[in-house]
């Protein structure tokens, strides 16, 4: 029998590639050294990356979840280790644990029409999801990804966004909340284009992600539209250290964002996130 | 002859309306069309109009000295294009020009202001819609205003 691996144990990963996204967000992709296959991860579960010397911070997984030699990671640089992280090239070594956390219902999804709603790098942990709806294109009903950005030169991903809205199967539709330049697109709020999208609400599955302000908003454009809270899901962020439940750092009222999250259904915590002490 | 009263019975501005009220906007209802990167109107014109914009999307712009003109945001398909008919003096705020290729239905404010002072039941209805209007409109100028991707706390790693 073999034993599980330590789950508080990182495992050394060496850096393939650094991709520059966009001013301040990167994306890494990693390989085990070891050369055996990444953990099988679900869409939305997080990792552990660990700079050594510097410090350890949860990272939603943004590659396609069928691809087992690659893991991608898509992250803003805003403190101590993002930043150290940062600077880190090919060929250096991170330390990794994972995947930890609950995960988008994607099988639940299946036979009906699934809204995807990102603001900023929320885009990141819902990447997988599009890969996967592209993947199974077959089993799902409309599917209708609302993006926001801050302004043009915000827009994460935009090479495959641009990809995706040229699909005749998938509806892509892009706001900035500031225009600048050349800029032709839609301007306002990622709100503003949720009564605009196609979608029949009694048979949607929604996944929201983002500053949790976009997120209360967004919600709320959801319901309005006739989305029960209950098919609404977000993913949650918070600090997190152990990753499995047990330190208590990322305790969300009676739940833990590492362990019960990230990803909520919206129904389960719409009261905690307008409490100001949780 | 075809009127334009199933076209504004179906545009969600007018959802729900009694067909007594459709038929009485129906005549101050008009059928028009813009071309791409021309304006529909100017910033301080007297705005007698207003569109329910069927397809193609117009931005709102405000034009500053050293920056040329600057979109506020966009009107798309679906979307009500202007408020200012219906509050004195009646002139536009901003300016609205043409993203791309639209259709619209435009109904003449005075025409509505009229029907609404003659009718208050009527007027009040059209109150109510322009509200629900302002209301949206002021909630995402008011997310804009937080500036939510910014590196304030909260923003996602």
């Amino acid at each position: 029998m073999t034993a599980l691996p330590d789950p508080m144990l990182p495992q050394r990963y060496r850096i393939q590639r650094v991709r520059r996204e966009i001013p301040d967000t990167f994306t890494l992709e990693l390989e085990p050294e070891n050369g055996v296959d990444i953990p099988q991860f679900a869409t939305g579960q997080f990792n552990m990356l660990y700079v050594f010397g510097v410090g350890e911070i949860p990272i939603s997984i943004s590659g396609d979840p069928a691809k087992r030699k690659l893991l991608v990671h898509t992250t803003r640089a805003v403190g101590t280790v993002s930043k150290a992280m940062r600077a880190l090239k090919a060929n250096d070594v991170i330390g990794v644990r994972g995947p930890f956390g609950s995960y988008w219902p994607i099988k639940q999804a299946e036979g009906k029409d699934i809204v995807i709603a990102a603001g900023g790098i929320g885009l990141a942990p819902l990447r997988s999801v599009m890969y996967h709806i592209i993947s199974h294109r077959e089993r799902y009903g409309k599917a209708v990804l609302l993006y926001g950005a801050r302004t043009p030169e915000d827009i994460l991903y935009r090479h495959e966004l641009e990809q995706w809205r040229a699909k005749f199967d998938l509806e892509v539709d892009v706001t900035v909340d500031r225009a600048t330049g050349s800029w032709r697109g839609s301007v306002g709020v990622v709100t503003r284009l949720i009564p605009r999208a196609s979608f029949d609400p009694h048979n949607t599955i929604a996944m929201v992600c983002g500053p949790e302000i976009m997120m209360r908003f967004t919600a709320a454009g959801l319901e309005q539209r006739g989305v029960a809270l209950e098919n609404i899901y977000v993913s949650m962020e918070r600090n997190m250290k152990c990753a499995i439940g047990m330190c208590g750092h990322c305790q969300y009222g009676p739940n833990f964002v590492c362990k019960d999250g990230p990803v909520f259904q919206y129904s389960q915590i719409q009261g905690l996130l307008s409490k100001w002490e949780v | 002859m075809q009127t334009l009263e199933p076209i504004l019975a179906e545009h969600p501005f007018f959802k729900g309306l009694k067909h007594e009220y459709l038929q009485l906007i129906t005549g101050c209802a008009s059928n028009v069309r813009f071309d791409a990167g021309t304006y529909i109107f100017r910033e301080g014109e007297e705005a007698s109009q207003f569109y329910l914009i069927r397809e193609g999307k117009i931005a709102l712009e405000i034009f500053a000295a050293q920056h040329g003109p600057i979109t506020i945001e966009t009107i798309e398909s679906g979307e009500v294009l202007g408020w200012s008919w219906i509050f004195p003096p009646y002139r536009w705020h901003f300016s609205g020009r043409i993203f791309e290729p639209t259709r619209a239905i435009a109904l003449d404010g005075k025409c509505l202001r009229a029907k609404g002072e003659a009718d208050h039941d009527l007027g009040y209805e059209l109150m109510k819609r322009v509200a629900q209007i302002m209301m949206e409109r002021l909630q995402a100028t008011r997310l804009r205003l937080l500036d939510i991707y910014s590196d304030i706390p909260g923003g996602r790693l």
